[in-house]
């Protein structure tokens, strides 16, 4: 009985040696605390039309193809304006993870833009504690239609407009990440002498997941210049993210026509209330251009 | 009185042992592989952790999610938001054993066959899993490699209907590890 219950004895413990040591053998790999940087706080490089905080990862080179058709309440003629739309094709590459620069080509007008993103803090847990991320946000528009005004001197600097914006991002859960984007535009010429040459915008966006591979987003920028406010209303979108294995198609319906910012930000005219909605989608294509170490030869 | 003696010196000789013949390693390799119709797959994890007792055949390995490197960036993200949900659980844990510690000489240089039994805990979920591997035993180091499978179902990682068949329910996991002597 006794030579039992010592057996038992060093079994049990023999037992518990292992699972202890191996418990210990965990604690081995602690190396104090790390920082945790917040990841996909958006899906893409824009939450529907406007951007958001996320950039192209290093040597990622994005082809964008951006619709946004005509109008919903146009009818059945105009095949509830899917017979009409505003294209815009870009491209965008990560220069590093922080750094982005891009070029496109809008049919509004037929626009050319350039512009840069850089992160200047990303939200962060552990060793480094960060709230929120911040990305600034800069592009210059170039207007090149044919000129018809024969009375006004025409100079280049007519054509140009320019965008700057911060990107104000948290995300909340893995489901709920929302952004608050301060604009500031300036156009060097504007339709009438009513509408301001600068014009000041508060954006406001989040992203919600609906399933894991669904989100619904919202978009709403306010502009606060009150001249091109009468004129113009503010842009406001709603759009759903899919994700299909390797790509995301974004899908949203808007009261806004124009593409880029300086576009779709002070010269809304779309009323939702009116049903003056148009239908739109950003497709991109991803190519690595650069690729991770791991995957150098 | 005489069975306490003898329990305190198992637990003084463990404790020994243990401090003893420890090896670790904090930039162990693992990989993996799946080759489905449309999709292939391939990601490279370099800091892993692992750690062997020669003496008690008792092997660990942690794994930070985050550190898999994929080629496509979008896909990086898709793995850790959709399929591992690294958020939740950021790492993966095998907590096992090298059955047959008893017949491996780890003072002996050259290639030993292993047997490793333990528990395995990928996206939250803990499986048995029992793989054979080898270790390499060098001046002050062991060599240690395995290759296995993973059916993803195993745990609960579910592939979305619209690429379902374009990625394989099987991947192909490998191992590469460099333990060092382990110094307090």
């Amino acid at each position: 009985m006794k030579k039992t219950t010592t057996i038992l004895i060093l079994l049990l413990l023999s037992f518990s040696f292992n699972l202890i040591s191996q418990e210990d053998m965990m604690d081995m790999f602690d190396d104090g605390p790390t920082t945790n940087y917040t990841y996909a706080t958006f899906k893409t490089t824009r939450i529907s039309l406007g951007q958001s905080v996320e950039n192209p990862a290093d040597g990622n080179l994005i082809f964008d193809i951006q619709h946004h058709f005509g109008r919903i309440n146009d009818g059945a003629y105009e095949f509830f304006g899917l017979d009409q739309a505003t294209l815009r094709l870009g491209l965008q590459y990560g220069i590093t993870d922080w750094l982005a620069v891009g070029i496109g080509r809008s049919s509004f007008e037929k626009t050319y833009d350039g512009s840069v993103k850089a992160k200047i803090f990303r939200q962060s847990t552990g060793a480094i504690n960060m709230p929120v991320s911040i990305s600034y946000f800069g592009n210059i528009g170039i207007n090149s239609l044919k000129l018809t005004d024969t009375i006004r001197k025409n100079d280049f600097s007519a054509r140009l407009s320019y965008t700057n914006q911060l990107l104000i991002a948290r995300k909340f859960s893995s489901a709920i990440s929302i952004q608050l984007t301060p604009t500031f535009i300036h156009r060097n010429l504007v339709e009438t002498k009513a509408d301001d040459n600068d014009v000041w915008a508060m954006g406001a966006g989040g992203r919600f997941k609906l399933t894991k591979r669904i989100s619904l987003n919202l978009e709403y920028y306010y502009i606060i210049s009150k001249q091109t406010a009468k004129d113009f209303n503010d842009s406001f979108t709603v759009g759903f993210d899919i994700e299909t294995g390797g790509h995301v198609f974004q899908l949203f319906f808007t009261n806004s026509r124009g593409i880029i910012e300086q576009h779709f930000i002070p010269r809304t005219t779309g009323d939702w209330l009116k049903g003056d909605i148009h239908f739109g989608f950003n497709i991109s294509r991803t190519f690595v251009l650069k690729k991770p170490k791991e995957f150098r030869d | 009185m005489k069975n306490l003696i003898l329990v305190t010196s198992v637990v003084l000789l463990s404790t020994i042992s243990l401090a003893a013949q420890q090896y670790i390693t904090k930039n162990g390799r693992i990989s993996f592989y799946s080759d489905g119709p449309l999709e292939k797959i391939e990601a490279h994890n370099s800091q892993v952790n692992s750690a062997l007792n020669t003496e008690t055949g008792a092997i660990v390995f942690k794994v930070l999610m985050k550190s898999f490197i994929f080629e496509k960036a979008l896909m990086q993200e898709h793995f850790n938001e959709n399929y591992v949900e690294s958020d939740k659980y950021p790492n993966s844990t095998l907590k096992g054993k090298v059955t047959n510690v008893n017949e491996i000489d780890f003072e002996k240089e050259g290639a030993h066959e292993a047997t490793i039994e333990g528990d395995l805990t990928i996206h939250g979920i803990t499986k048995k899993v029992k793989e054979k591997g080898t270790f390499t035993v060098s001046k002050n180091s062991i060599h240690g490699k395995s290759t296995f499978l993973v059916k993803l179902d195993d745990y609960d990682i579910s592939i979305p209907g619209a690429v379902n068949g374009k990625i394989a329910e099987e991947i192909e996991i490998t191992v590469d590890i460099k333990l060092k002597p382990y110094k307090n």
